[in-house]
Order: structure tokens, then C-alpha cells, then sequence
């Protein structure tokens, strides 16, 4: 055999074990150029238009957490504070520092003695799971309080599992449900379960592909501060609705308590290592067409009202720091979404989170 | 070209290289180079647009190649023989409107066939009257124009605009959303350079007489369709003509080309331009700093992407027993501009030296300007032309200056500081120093000028060379 093809040979041997045979390359989640060479983001890497955003969605956990700012080792004179909760926090439309956490972190406010840092982990999909796996995985990273925000489209335990970045992390959700017992199956189809040649660098090569795209990305964000489109032609959320219109998942009335997160939404708090904050966050009320039917999009009004009801009593039983502040802005505070905020509407927004929080110093 | 376009490429050469004997394989080129004029093409928001430019360039060169060649070959059988062939490829790429299974053959779907054949009608009256009196010099020299004329078309915004216009109205489409990508033609840079150099070498009776089937497989060879090299016929043909035998294909050359072409094109090539300085991120970017990293990421991706593209298609033709020339050895690396260009995308600028730059300099020779206003006058005018090959825009001007007045100043600093350079530069140690500060202070002299290159206007170049410098 001439030694070109004793060569080619040797490299597609070499190919097919490395690709198929050696199980799993190497958790590379955590080897990341942000926070060394450039600047960690200030939101958790979500994308949909990776070429203008120069931001991707992807799934690994240690690689978006490792992205992040909050990854830089705390200092003594740091009293960290993380936010959770859907796009709203993330901040869909807004520039880093215009979303919830940008916003209070320009007030320089000090507690304890300690300079604020507020940290944005809201993340685009609305699951109280996917809450709880994210407020899980920041346990880590030392925070001193937690400001969760969320809103009733998080609760269906129906919908519990179907955020992507949920199903994508199949291993860590079963953990939490059996530490916790929640009510959720850790067999649901849902869930993205690995398979022995899943973990092969062949069955990781999409992960595999984001990881360093993530990480290209970073140099576009160092140098531009750009991590998603700032679109400002959008449309408007929907505020005419049709007679008859007052459906809420496939949840009957009057909402049936059991068949929302609650026991998630607990888990949540109790898992925390810091204390938390609960946030029942703004929304646009309608003044169109049947908006006696429905709030928004969302929302039909007998489901919304029923829920503000149970979560403040939940509230109350359990002695959570809860703010319910649903009807505190105007429509026009609204951007492409019922829940999605100008910077004004966000500024207004961390006026009332701030007011609310509790701080605990230690001793 | 995609991976999947590469991979069924490789496939069927390899197929044909181990199977095909020397006529088959040459046969096989030729079908396979048809084939890929139309597969390659990418699709068009114009009805039917990207059906009819490849065939509109198959009936241009078929009628240049009458206009070159002499009337007992253009009526040889072989030659008639090769007219039915194309004549099928164009009807059965047609048929793949009603054949499912084969639509990937064309970029999307293709006209109704009786279209096609009404069309193939007055391409043959046209072909018949290019047989019987298109033979003389200045035909030639009207196809030249013709060429030029295309080019521009499709280069010059303004025009391809009105008739991306002309032909959306024509297909009853909307005229709003019309823009300058309507009408993108696969290959025709490199089409045109091969037409250029045949028609040129015919009017200084200096090329080859080939066969239809030869020059049709010369102009749109597959591999090199995309991105070149740019061949010449005698050189091509020469390699086409000869014996081929498996036992002599070069698997070595073949096998590295290849892989570093892939790696050079599909990883670092792509994966930099993610990074790389473009029209949209050129006004988003905050600080000197990772403006430069952005210029320098750009200045990569472009060596990378071309010169992977060539090893790709050097592998390929060398696998069917054609060694196409070579395109880049290593540019960047080069101590001074002159030697930059005689490396970087060489087949090109060899192109311009045998058919513009040494007639333009000899046509000088006669007039009372000095031999550096000739040389400058020269170089700026070549220059100029190859930045206008790339698009006709104020930017792409600037940028064949840039280079045209580039390469005046290093010949007049080489004359009077050549000796100045080696009185200093007596040790080793020196010399690497002068080395390295050539290749420093030419490699960023080529990135700036891709800032040119780069960007769409002049104004949005002068705010990124403020911002590299931080003027103002």
C-alpha cells in the first residue's frame, strides 16, 4: 500500500476513535475565553439571529454560566444579587445595561458596606423549572440575595419541561426532582435523554459547534457590546380579542391549584441560598376590543385574577418577601410582548424591586 | 460551495478516475462541468433567472468558440457531436421540472420545457450566424467587448439593478423588493477572464485550435469554476489531451491539497468570519483595540477562504489528471508589495500583466513621459482594473489605488534605498530584522487596504480607519 494511503488510513482510524469509540470529549463547558479575554456578558448567550446578535442559544450550562460576568471570582467588597425570571428579565429589546439588572446596577448602590452587583440570569422561555435549574446552578456562585421575577405563563405544570434549555438538561432536572420531589415525571418524553453515542464527539459535534461559536462570539461582543438585535420596528402585543376568547392552556375554571408549579416555585426558595425576593411582574392590561375577557395575550382574566389570589396566599403561608406589582405600568411601557418593557418601563420597574428588597448582613 | 456540493464533486472524480479511461474521462469533465454550471448556480428571486444565465453562458461561449476557430473544425463531426450533447444536458436539466428526484440539479425549478426549446431556437439561429460570418478579427474583438459588457451588468449596482427591474416586470413581480443580488452569475469573473484570454490570444493568432468539447470544459471546469485559478487553454488543454492512467495520480498532493483545503475553507476560514470585520459590525465596534483584531481576522478569512477554495480545486483537477496553477504561496509572508502580488491570487494578476499591464506599458514607450510616469501609470491603471474585476464601486477603485500607488512607492524606496538597506544590513541578525520589518509593514499595508475592500462606501472607510487610529 503506497504511504499516502497508509497515511489516510492511519488519520480515518485515528478519526473513528476519537469521534465514535472514546466515550465523551471532554466537559470543555468551563474552558472559555470570557472574563480572560474578553468581558463576560452581561445575559445569559441566547440568540436567535447568531450572525446580527453575534449571541446563540445553547444549552450547556457550564459553557453559558461560564460566559457570563458572573463567573469572575466575587470580591470581599461585592454583595452579589442575582435575578432570575423569563425574557423580561433577560431583557428582549433592551440593551444590557437598559434590563432590570443594568438598570439597578447603575443606582451604585451599596448594602452591608458592600458595593451592589446585580446579576441578570433571566433567561427566554417561561417555566418555573427552568428557573429553579438556573437559580440550582447559580447556588454557586455565592449570591447574597435573590430577586426572582415571574408570572403566572410560567406555572402550568404542563409546560414545566418544554423550554428547550429544560429539556437539554435532562440529567440536572431529574436531580432536582428527586431531591425536591416535584411533581414531574423524570421519564417525560420531553426531556433529552443521552444515549452512549449522544456523548461521543460525534453526537456532541452541534454542542460541540456552539461551544466555539460561543466563544468567537465573544470577540464581536467585547468589541461591539452587541448581544442581540435591537429591533425597533416590532409588533405591538395583541390587545383586541374575539368573544369567547378566555381559554388558559387546557386548564379549567376555577384554576385548579395542583395543576400549577407551586411545589416548583417552594423548591425554589427553600433550594436558595440566599434570601429571595418574588416578584409577580408587571404586565399589559388591554383596553381593547373584549379586554373585559382578556388581560393580554396571555391571560384570560378569571385564570390571571384567580392566580394573584392563590400566589398571595402561598405568600402569606409561607412568609415569602412577595411583590405582586402586575398593574404598576402603563400600556405604552410595553414594547413586543405583554410582559416586554421599554427603559422606561424598566427603570420604573426597578424602582419598585429595590424598595422591596430585604437585606440580610452577616454578622 | 457547500460541503454536500464538495462531497458528490470528490465522489463522482474519484469515480472517474478510477474508472475512465483518458476519453472517457475527458468526456467526463465535460458533462460533469455542464452539469455543475447549473447545480452550482445559486437560486434567484427571479423567475427562471437562474436557469437561463448558465445557458445564456453555455450559448456565449459556444459562439465565441466559432468566432476562434477555424471553419473546417467548427464543422467536424466531433464538434456537431459535442452540440447535441450540450443541446440534451440543457433539455434534460429542463426536464428535471417534471422529475422530482432530480431537482437538485438546477437551483430551483427550471421553465416549462417548450420555453426552453423555443429558447434553444433562437440560440441555434444565433450559433448558425455566428458559423457563417462571425470569422474575422474585429468579431473577435466585439466578443471582448460583449465580455466586458457582461461584466460590467452584472458589476456595476446601478445597471444590474434596472435589469433585475426590467426582468421582474417582464416575469410580472414585484419591482419593490428588487435588489443587486437579483442577478448573481455563477462564476462569470473567471468565465470572462478564460473568454478574454482566448479571444486576445485568437486576434494575436497565438492560441490553440481546440475542440468545442475542449474549450466548453476549459472555461467552466468544475473545480475551478468558483474561485479559479484562472488557467490558459494551451496549458489546459495540454493536460487534457494527455495519456491518463491511475497509477500516475499523484495521491500525496492530492490527499494534503484536499485536507488543507478543507481545513483552510470550512474551519478557520468560516469560523473567522464570524469575527471579521464586515459592513454591519464596521459602525458597531467601541475601540481601536478590537477594530485592528477585526481587520486582522478579516485579512485571514480572505487569505484562507481563497487560497482553501484553490488547494480544493488543485486537488480535484490533479485527481482527473489537470494541474491547474497555483494561486497563493504564502502572501503574507512576502517582505515587500511587489512581492505580495507576484503570491497572492497569482493566476489573476499573471492575467493582467500578459494582457494589460505589459501592452499598456509597451503602448507608453512611444510617448515623452518618463520611466517612472510610465510605470506609475502602468501599475495604477492595472490596479485599478483588478479592484473593478472585484465590483464597480468607489470603494473597489480606492482600493486597486491603494495598491497601484503601493507598489509605485516600494519600487521608487527599493531604488534608493536598496543599497542604504544592504550597507546596514551586514549580519544575520540584521538582515532578519529587515526581513521581518518588510513583512511586517507590507502585511499591514494589505490589511488597511482591505478596509477598502470591505466596506461599501468611502465615508464608512474613512470612519474605521478614524476609529483604527482614533482620530478626531
Amino acid at each position: 500500500m503506497s504511504s499516502p494511503f497508509r497515511i489516510l488510513l492511519k488519520g480515518l482510524i485515528l478519526t473513528l476513535f476519537v469521534a465514535l469509540i472514546l466515550p465523551l470529549f471532554p466537559d470543555m463547558g468551563h474552558l472559555s475565553g470570557y472574563n480572560r479575554i474578553f468581558p463576560g456578558r452581561k445575559r445569559l448567550p441566547f440568540g436567535e439571529n447568531p450572525a446580527r446578535a453575534y449571541n446563540l442559544s445553547l444549552y450547556n450550562l457550564d459553557a453559558m454560566f461560564a460566559a457570563h460576568e458572573i463567573s469572575q471570582p466575587k470580591a470581599a467588597v461585592e454583595y452579589r444579587i442575582i435575578l432570575i425570571g423569563d425574557s423580561s428579565v433577560w431583557g428582549t429589546l433592551l440593551k444590557p445595561d437598559q434590563t432590570l439588572a443594568g438598570q439597578l446596577n447603575q443606582r451604585e448602590l451599596t448594602f452591608c458596606g458592600k458595593t451592589a452587583h446585580f446579576y441578570n440570569l433571566g433567561y427566554p422561555t417561561i417555566s418555573l423549572t427552568k428557573d429553579l435549574l438556573l437559580l440550582d446552578y447559580a447556588a454557586r456562585y455565592k449570591p447574597d440575595a435573590i430577586i426572582w421575577l415571574t408570572t403566572l405563563e410560567a406555572f402550568p405544570l404542563e409546560k414545566q419541561l418544554t423550554s428547550p434549555l429544560v429539556a437539554n438538561n435532562a440529567t440536572d432536572i431529574q436531580g432536582l426532582i428527586d431531591r425536591y420531589d416535584l411533581p414531574l415525571d423524570p421519564h417525560d418524553p420531553e426531556l433529552v435523554h443521552l444515549t452512549y453515542w449522544s456523548q461521543t464527539l460525534f453526537g456532541q459535534r452541534r454542542a460541540l459547534a456552539d461551544f466555539i461559536r460561543l466563544q468567537l462570539y465573544g470577540v464581536m461582543w467585547a468589541a461591539t457590546g452587541v448581544d442581540q438585535v435591537y429591533s425597533e420596528n416590532y409588533t405591538p402585543p395583541k390587545t383586541d380579542f374575539e368573544v369567547g376568547e378566555d381559554a388558559f392552556h387546557n386548564l379549567q375554571r376555577p384554576l385548579d391549584e395542583s395543576q400549577l408549579a407551586f411545589d416548583i416555585l417552594s423548591a425554589g426558595i427553600d433550594l436558595s441560598p440566599a434570601p429571595v425576593l418574588f416578584v409577580n411582574e408587571p404586565m399589559l392590561i388591554s383596553q381593547g376590543t373584549n379586554s373585559n375577557l382578556r388581560y393580554n395575550f396571555f391571560y384570560p382574566r378569571w385564570a390571571y385574577d384567580e392566580y394573584r389570589i392563590q400566589l398571595a396566599q402561598k405568600a402569606d403561608e409561607n412568609e415569602w418577601n412577595y411583590l405582586d406589582i402586575w398593574d404598576i405600568l402603563p400600556n405604552h411601557e410595553f414594547t413586543n410582548s405583554a410582559i416586554h418593557l421599554t427603559p422606561e418601563g424598566t427603570l420604573e420597574l426597578a424602582s419598585n424591586v429595590i424598595d422591596a428588597l430585604q437585606v440580610k448582613c452577616e454578622e | 460551495m457547500t460541503l454536500s456540493n464538495l462531497a458528490i464533486g470528490l465522489l463522482l472524480t474519484l469515480v472517474a478516475a478510477f474508472f475512465l479511461n483518458a476519453q472517457k474521462r475527458a468526456f467526463f469533465i465535460f458533462i460533469f462541468s455542464l452539469v455543475a454550471v447549473y447545480a452550482l448556480q445559486p437560486a434567484l428571486p427571479i423567475r427562471y433567472i437562474d436557469f437561463w444565465l448558465p445557458t445564456i453562458g453555455l450559448v456565449l461561449v459556444i459562439v465565441l468558440w466559432i468566432v476562434i476557430t477555424p471553419h473546417e473544425i467548427v464543422k467536424s463531426r466531433e464538434n456537431i457531436f459535442t452540440f447535441g450533447w450540450i443541446l440534451l444536458v440543457i433539455v434534460i436539466l429542463g426536464m428535471t421540472r417534471y422529475l422530482d428526484g432530480l431537482s437538485f440539479l438546477t437551483a430551483s425549478i427550471p421553465p416549462r420545457i417548450e420555453q426552453i426549446m423555443s429558447a434553444l431556437v433562437v440560440f441555434g439561429i444565433l450559433i448558425l450566424f455566428a458559423i457563417f460570418w462571425a470569422k474575422n478579427k474585429s468579431i473577435a474583438l466585439g466578443g471582448i467587448i460583449l465580455v466586458i459588457s457582461l461584466l460590467i451588468a452584472i458589476k456595476y449596482q446601478p445597471i444590474t439593478i434596472w435589469l433585475a427591474q426590467t426582468l421582474r416586470s417582464f416575469n410580472n413581480q414585484a419591482i419593490e423588493t428588487v435588489t443587486a443580488f437579483d442577478i448573481r452569475w455563477l462564476g462569470l469573473s473567471y468565465i470572462a477572464f478564460r473568454l478574454i484570454h482566448t479571444l486576445q490570444d485568437s486576434i494575436r493568432r497565438r492560441g490553440p485550435t481546440v475542440f468545442l468539447q475542449e474549450y466548453v470544459t476549459f472555461i467552466f471546469f468544475y473545480p475551478a469554476l468558483v474561485a479559479g485559478p484562472i488557467d490558459r487553454l494551451e496549458r489546459f488543454v495540454k493536460d487534457l489531451r494527455a495519456p491518463f492512467s491511475r497509477s500516475n495520480i499523484e495521491w500525496g498532493f492530492i490527499i494534503e491539497r484536499l485536507a488543507l483545503g478543507l481545513f483552510k475553507k470550512y474551519i478557520l476560514a468560516d469560523s473567522l468570519a464570524l469575527v471579521a470585520i464586515n459592513p454591519q459590525n464596521a459602525t458597531q465596534i467601541q475601540n481601536a483595540g478590537w477594530a485592528w483584531v477585526l481587520l486582522y481576522a478579516y485579512a485571514f478569512q480572505i487569505l484562507l477562504d481563497f487560497s482553501g477554495y484553490t488547494d480544493i480545486a488543485l486537488a480535484l483537477g490533479r485527481l482527473i489528471g489537470i494541474k491547474l496553477p497555483e494561486n497563493f504561496k504564502q502572501p503574507y509572508l512576502k517582505p515587500n508589495l511587489t512581492h505580495f502580488w507576484n503570491n497572492w491570487h497569482m493566476s489573476l494578476t499573471q492575467w493582467f500583466r500578459a494582457y494589460v499591464f505589459n501592452p499598456f506599458s509597451r503602448s507608453l514607450r512611444g510617448t515623452s513621459l518618463p520611466a517612472w510616469g510610465m510605470i506609475l501609470l502602468a501599475q495604477l491603471l492595472t490596479m485599478t482594473l483588478i479592484g473593478l474585476w472585484h465590483g464597480i464601486t468607489p470603494n473597489f477603485v480606492i482600493w486597486g489605488l491603494w495598491h497601484g500607488l503601493g507598489l509605485f512607492f516600494h519600487s521608487r524606496w527599493q531604488n534608493v534605498l536598496r543599497v542604504r538597506v544592504s550597507n546596514w544590513a551586514t549580519t544575520p541578525m540584521r538582515q532578519q530584522v529587515v526581513n521581518w520589518s518588510g513583512i511586517l509593514i507590507t502585511f499591514n499595508f494589505v490589511a488597511l487596504g482591505w478596509v477598502w475592500f470591505v466596506l461599501p462606501t468611502p465615508q464608512k472607510t474613512l470612519d474605521f480607519f478614524s476609529l483604527l487610529f482614533r482620530f478626531g
